[in-house]
C-alpha cells in the first residue's frame, strides 16, 4: 500500500486549486497539487472574455466600486447568493488582478486619448483620460452597470494560468500529473466529527492506487457540464469532484440545479464565442436578420444577464425565428460591424474558432449559435472559509465549489474572478486551520487500507464482467435525458421522466462491464465506465433539485411555476448521499435570512415584475433606507454605510481586508503597509 | 454542411502501449463515415466509441486552446481537435507526437517535459519587490502589454518541439517553445532578470546557438507565433552579450 503524506492536497490543477497552493505555501505548508491533465491545459484557460474586479480606471468604468459590483453580482444572481460572501468577494477582486499583473498577467492597459467603439451598435468616440494611461483597462459584459471586465486581449484565461501555473514552479510546489482522486478518505474523529483525511487516486498512465493523506484536502475540480450531451465545458469536466465529495455520504452540494446556459456557442460543436462579442458591440440576429433582442429587453439589450438572452433567444426561435439548420434551429451572432482590426486584436479566439469549427470569417459573416450550457452554480457546499459544513477538513473552491457568490445565474466575467479570490481566502483558512491542533492526522493505517481495498474492489468487478452494460451507451442517454428535459425552460413533466429514467440508468451502471480492455494502467474504457458511475448522481442531484424547485430564479426557469417566489423558494437545495445503495439523495434546504441582506430581494428589471414576495422583504427594505437616510445626514461614507447595513470584514483573512485604491479614490494614510497590518477601517 | 451521406474515412492510427508486456508498435486502421464539421477529435471519439474503446489520445478543451491534442497528422504535428477531416483526404494517418514519453498510442507526456523545461528557464516572473495590492498597479505601455500576450500565447503543445531537427541531435535542446518564453521575459520590464541572466539559460549550442533557424518550428506552431523573428533577435541579443564577455575574457 503506497500512501504519501503531505499538508495539504489540492485536488484540481486549474485556477483555484493552484492560487490555493500558492496562498498555503506562503504560509509554510506543504501542498500537493493533483491534475488530470498537465495543469495549463486546465479547463481555466478557456475563460477567453475576462475577469470582473472594479478598478474603476476606463473612461466607462468610472465611479465603480464594490458597492456596484456588489449590487451587479447579487441581481445577476437572483438574490440567491450570500450576501456577506459576495462582500469579501467584490473586496477582493482589485486585490487578486493587481497580484495576477505583478505575477506576469499582460492585462490589456488603457490608452489615453481617442478611441473608436461600438455601442449598442453605433459608432461612438471614447475619451480615455491621461492619468489612466497605462492602468489595468476593461470591457462591457452583460449584467453589470459598468465596464468592469478586465482582460488581456482574447486570452485572459490562458495568460492568468500561465501566471498561476508559473508561479507554483517557482514557489518548487508539487504537482503530480494525470493523476485522479476517485474516492475521499474520511472516518469520524474522537469528538464523533466527521472529518476527510485525504483521498485515494489513481494513477490514469499506470493504474496504481495511493492514498494521499493529509491535513486539509481541498477539491477545485471545477464544475459538471459535461452531463450534457453538448457543453461548452472541457470534456474533463464531469463533476468528479462533485461527486466524491457526494459519495462521503456526509459532504452536501449545494444548489446543483443551478446551471447556466450561455448565449452564444457555435452550432453544432457547442464551442464558446466570448461574451466579450457582445460586450464589444456584436448583436444577436434571427432568421429574417432581425436585430431582436431589443424588442425583449429594451435597456440592456444583448447585454442582459445570461439567462435572460439565453431565454429570450429560446423564445424568438420558438416563435418560429430561428435558422433552420440540419442540427436544429439557431440564431445569428453579427460582429461583422466591430471591423478586422478590432476583431483580429481582441476577438481572435473567436475569429480562429470560427475558421476551424465552421469554416467561415466573422469578419464578413454571421456566426451560428445557440444558447448551450456553460456553467455550474451548483457544488460542494461550503462554509464562507471554503470548508464543507458537514466534513471537516475538506474544502473546495472555484467551481467546484457552492460558496456561493453566484445563487441562480453568474454574472460573466465573474468566474475568474472566483477562482483566484476563492484561492487566496480558502488558503488562508485552511492555514489556519492546520495551525491548530485538530489538524493532526491521527488516522490508522487499516481505514487508510479499507478505503483503498474498497476502491480496488469496485474497479476489479467492472474489469470483471464479461457480460454487462456498455458505458458508452448509458452516458449517451444520460446526456440526452439532461439536454432535453433538464434544459433552459423546465416543467414538471419533463423533470418527473429524467429523474426516473435517471434513476434507472444508475440502476443499470451498477453492472458496467468493460470490456474491450482488461488493462488496469491507461485503460480509456476503464475510466469512462468508472466515471459514468458517478456522473450519473451527479446527474441525478440536478434533474431532482430542478424538479423540486417550484419556482423560477436565474436560470432555474419552470414553465408551470413563472414566478420567482421568494416566499417559499428564497433557499439553497443541499444535498446528500447518505446510503450508497438508494438511487436518490437526500434533500434539505437552507434558508437565506432577508433580515441580514444588505441588499433585499426587488426586482431584477427584467420583462414583467411577478415576483411573490417574501414578508420580511418589505420591512428590511424600510430598514435599509432608513439607515441610509439617517448615515447620508451624518455625512457618513460609502464604508459605514455598508459596514452599518451588514457586517462582513471580521470574515476576511486579516491580510486582505484593507480598501482597494482607485485613481479617484485615495486612502493615503490607511493602505500604506495594509498587507502587514490589516487595516482596521471600521 | 449538406451532403447527406459522407465520405468513408481511413484511419490509420500507429498504436503501442508501452504498459502491456510484449506489445509492438503497429498499424491500425479504422473505417468511419464522414460526418459535416467533423474534426479529428469527433472522429477519434468516434472510433474509441464504436470501433475500440482502449484507443488512446488526449483532448481537453476540443477548441485549439489548451495544447492537449498535439499528434502527428499525415506527418506533420498539429492540433487534432481542430483538424477538419473535410480538408484532408480520406486517408489519414496519425502517429503520436516523437521526443515526449509515451503514454500509449496517441497520447504523449508533454506535462513532465513542459514542466521541467520551465523550470530550467526559470520560466516565471523574477520580482523582489513586496507588493501592496491594496494600491494602484505599476503602470505599463498598452503596446507594450500586447507585444508580452503574444509571446505569452504558446500553449506548450509540443507541436515546434516535435518539427525541431536540432532536438533530434541534441537532447538537451530547449526548442522554440523554450526560446520564445525566453523572449517573452526579455522584454517584460516585470522581470528583474538581465540579458547576461538570459544569456546563462539560453547562451548555448542548447539555446539560441543550437538553433539551425530552418524554421520547421514556425511552420508547424498552431499559435502563428512570430517564433523565427523572435529567435532572430534573442540570437541578436545573447550574441552581443557573448562578444562582450568575450572581450572581457581576452583583455585580461
Ligand atoms: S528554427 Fe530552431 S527551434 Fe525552430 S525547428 Fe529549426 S532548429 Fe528547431
Ligand atoms: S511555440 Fe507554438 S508550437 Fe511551440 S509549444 Fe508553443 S504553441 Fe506549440
Ligand atoms: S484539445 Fe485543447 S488544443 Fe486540442
Amino acid at each position: 500500500m503506497k500512501i504519501i503524506y503531505t499538508d495539504v492536497l489540492v485536488i484540481g490543477g486549474g485556477l483555484a486549486g493552484l492560487r490555493t497552493a500558492t496562498g498555503v505555501k506562503a504560509r509554510g505548508y506543504e501542498p500537493i497539487v493533483l491534475s488530470l491533465v498537465p495543469p495549463k491545459r486546465s479547463h481555466s484557460a478557456a475563460a477567453q472574455g475576462g475577469m470582473q474586479a472594479s478598478l474603476a480606471n476606463s473612461v466607462m468604468g468610472r465611479g465603480d466600486n464594490e458597492d456596484i459590483h456588489f449590487e451587479d453580482t447579487i441581481k445577476g444572481s437572483d438574490w440567491g447568493a450570500d450576501q456577506k460572501i459576495v462582500r469579501m468577494f467584490v473586496n477582493t477582486c482589485p486585490k487578486a488582478i493587481r497580484e495576477l499583473a505583478a505575477k506576469g498577467v499582460p492585462w490589456s492597459r488603457v490608452k489615453k486619448g481617442e478611441r473608436q467603439a461600438i455601442m449598442n451598435a453605433e459608432k461612438v468616440t471614447i475619451t480615455e483620460a491621461d492619468e489612466a494611461h497605462g492602468l489595468i483597462t476593461a470591457r462591457d459584459f452583460g449584467g453589470t452597470k459598468k465596464w468592469r471586465t478586465c482582460y488581456t486581449a482574447d486570452g485572459t484565461g490562458h495568460s492568468m494560468l500561465y501566471a498561476m501555473d508559473n508561479e507554483a514552479q517557482k514557489q518548487k510546489i508539487e504537482v503530480h500529473e494525470r493523476m485522479e482522486a476517485i474516492a475521499l478518505i474520511h472516518d469520524s474523529t474522537e469528538n464523533q466529527q466527521q472529518r476527510c483525511y485525504g483521498a485515494v487516486v489513481r494513477n490514469l498512465m499506470t493504474g496504481e492506487l495511493t492514498a494521499y493523506i493529509a491535513k486539509a484536502t481541498t477539491i477545485a475540480t471545477g464544475g459538471y457540464g459535461r452531463i450534457y450531451s453538448v457543453s461548452t465545458n472541457a470534456i474533463i469536466c464531469q463533476g468528479m469532484g462533485q461527486a466524491i465529495a457526494l459519495e462521503t455520504g456526509v459532504a452536501t452540494l449545494g444548489n446543483m440545479e443551478a446551471i447556466q446556459f450561455h448565449p452564444t456557442a457555435i452550432v453544432p460543436v457547442g464551442i464558446l464565442t466570448t461574451e466579450g462579442c457582445r460586450g464589444d458591440g456584436g448583436v444577436l440576429r434571427d432568421v429574417d436578420g432581425y436585430r431582436f433582442m431589443p424588442d425583449y429587453e429594451p435597456e440592456k439589450k444583448e447585454l442582459a444577464s445570461r439567462d435572460v438572452v439565453s431565454r429570450r433567444m429560446i423564445e424568438h426561435i420558438r416563435k418560429g425565428k430561428g435558422v433552420p439548420s440540419r442540427y436544429g434551429d439557431h440564431l445569428w451572432l453579427d460582429i461583422t460591424l466591430l471591423g478586422r482590426e478590432h476583431i483580429e486584436k481582441n476577438l481572435r479566439e473567436v475569429k480562429e474558432i470560427c475558421e476551424n469549427f465552421l469554416g467561415i470569417d466573422p469578419v464578413e459573416e454571421w456566426i451560428p449559435v445557440r444558447p448551450t450550457q456553460h456553467y455550474s452554480m451548483g457544488g460542494i457546499r461550503t462554509k464562507y472559509s471554503g470548508e464543507s459544513q458537514t466534513l471537516q477538513g475538506l474544502y473546495a473552491c472555484g467551481e467546484a465549489a457552492c460558496w456561493d457568490i453566484h445563487g441562480f445565474n453568474r454574472l460573466g466575467g465573474n468566474s475568474v474572478s472566483e477562482t483566484v479570490v476563492s484561492g487566496m481566502l480558502v488558503a488562508e483558512y485552511i492555514a489556519d486551520y492546520c495551525d491548530t491542533k485538530d489538524s493532526k492526522v491521527d488516522i490508522n493505517s487499516n481505514t487508510i487500507e479499507f478505503f483503498i481495498q474498497q476502491e480496488k474492489d469496485k474497479l476489479d468487478r467492472l474489469l470483471k464482467h464479461k457480460k454487462g452494460e456498455d458505458a458508452f451507451a448509458l452516458r449517451e442517454s444520460m446526456e440526452q435525458i439532461l439536454m432535453h428535459k433538464v434544459g433552459i425552460f423546465r416543467n414538471e413533466a419533463d423533470l418527473e421522466s429524467a429523474v426516473k429514467e435517471l434513476q434507472e440508468l444508475l440502476r443499470r451502471s451498477r453492472n458496467i462491464a468493460v470490456k474491450h480492455s482488461k488493462s488496469k494502467a491507461a485503460n480509456p474504457e476503464l475510466v469512462n465506465a468508472y466515471r459514468v458511475q458517478r456522473m450519473l448522481k451527479i446527474a441525478l442531484t440536478v434533474a431532482y433539485g430542478a424538479l423540486l424547485r417550484r419556482e423560477s430564479r436565474g436560470a432555474h426557469a419552470r414553465e408551470d411555476y413563472p414566478e420567482r417566489n421568494d416566499k417559499d423558494w428564497l433557499k439553497r437545495t443541499i444535498m446528500s448521499w447518505p446510503d450508497q445503495n438508494s438511487t436518490m439523495p437526500d434533500v434539505n434546504y437552507e434558508t437565506l435570512d432577508v433580515e441580514e441582506m444588505e441588499l433585499p430581494p426587488g426586482f431584477r428589471g427584467y420583462g414583467k415584475d411577478i415576483t411573490i414576495h417574501h414578508p420580511a422583504s418589505e420591512l428590511r427594505q424600510q430598514q435599509v433606507m432608513d439607515i441610509h437616510a439617517k448615515l447620508a445626514e451624518q455625512d457618513k461614507d460609502r464604508f459605514i454605510l455598508q459596514n452599518t447595513l451588514m457586517p462582513y470584514k471580521h470574515l476576511l483573512p486579516e491580510k486582505y481586508r484593507g480598501k482597494n485604491e482607485r485613481l479617484n479614490e485615495r486612502f493615503p494614510d490607511l493602505n500604506n503597509n495594509s498587507a502587514a497590518k490589516g487595516s482596521t477601517d471600521e | 454542411m449538406n451532403s447527406e451521406k459522407g465520405r468513408l474515412l481511413k484511419i490509420n492510427i500507429l498504436r503501442f502501449d508501452p504498459h502491456i508486456k510484449g506489445d509492438k508498435p503497429r498499424i491500425e486502421t479504422f473505417e468511419i463515415e464522414e460526418a459535416p464539421g467533423m474534426t479529428l477529435f469527433i472522429a477519434l471519439n468516434d472510433i474509441r466509441q464504436h470501433h475500440d474503446p482502449s484507443l488512446k489520445f488526449d483532448f481537453v478543451c476540443r477548441a485549439g486552446i489548451c495544447g492537449s491534442c498535439a499528434m502527428i497528422i499525415n506527418g506533420k504535428p498539429g492540433l487534432a481537435c481542430s483538424t477538419l477531416t473535410a480538408n484532408m483526404d480520406s486517408d489519414i494517418s496519425l502517429a503520436p507526437l516523437p521526443v515526449f514519453e509515451l503514454i500509449g498510442d496517441l497520447s504523449v507526456f508533454t506535462g513532465n517535459w513542459m514542466r521541467s523545461l520551465n523550470n530550467r528557464l526559470e520560466a516565471w516572473i523574477h520580482q523582489h519587490e513586496e507588493l501592496n495590492i491594496d494600491q494602484l498597479e505599476q503602470r505599463m505601455e498598452p503596446e507594450l502589454a500586447e507585444e508580452i500576450y503574444e509571446l505569452d500565447r504558446c500553449i506548450e503543445c509540443g507541436c515546434c518541439v516535435a518539427g525541431c531537427g536540432t532536438i533530434q541531435m541534441r537532447e538537451e535542446f530547449v526548442g522554440a517553445v523554450g526560446l520564445n518564453k525566453i523572449a517573452r521575459y526579455q522584454i517584460d520590464p516585470r522581470d528583474e532578470r538581465s540579458d547576461s541572466d538570459y544569456y546563462e539559460l539560453v547562451g548555448d549550442e542548447d539555446g539560441v546557438f543550437g538553433c539551425m533557424t530552418l524554421l520547421g518550428c514556425e511552420d508547424v506552431c498552431p499559435k502563428n507565433l512570430p517564433l523565427q523573428s523572435r529567435i532572430a533577435y534573442l540570437r541578436r541579443k545573447m550574441l552581443e552579450i557573448g562578444l562582450k564577455s568575450n572581450t572581457e575574457v581576452c583583455s585580461c
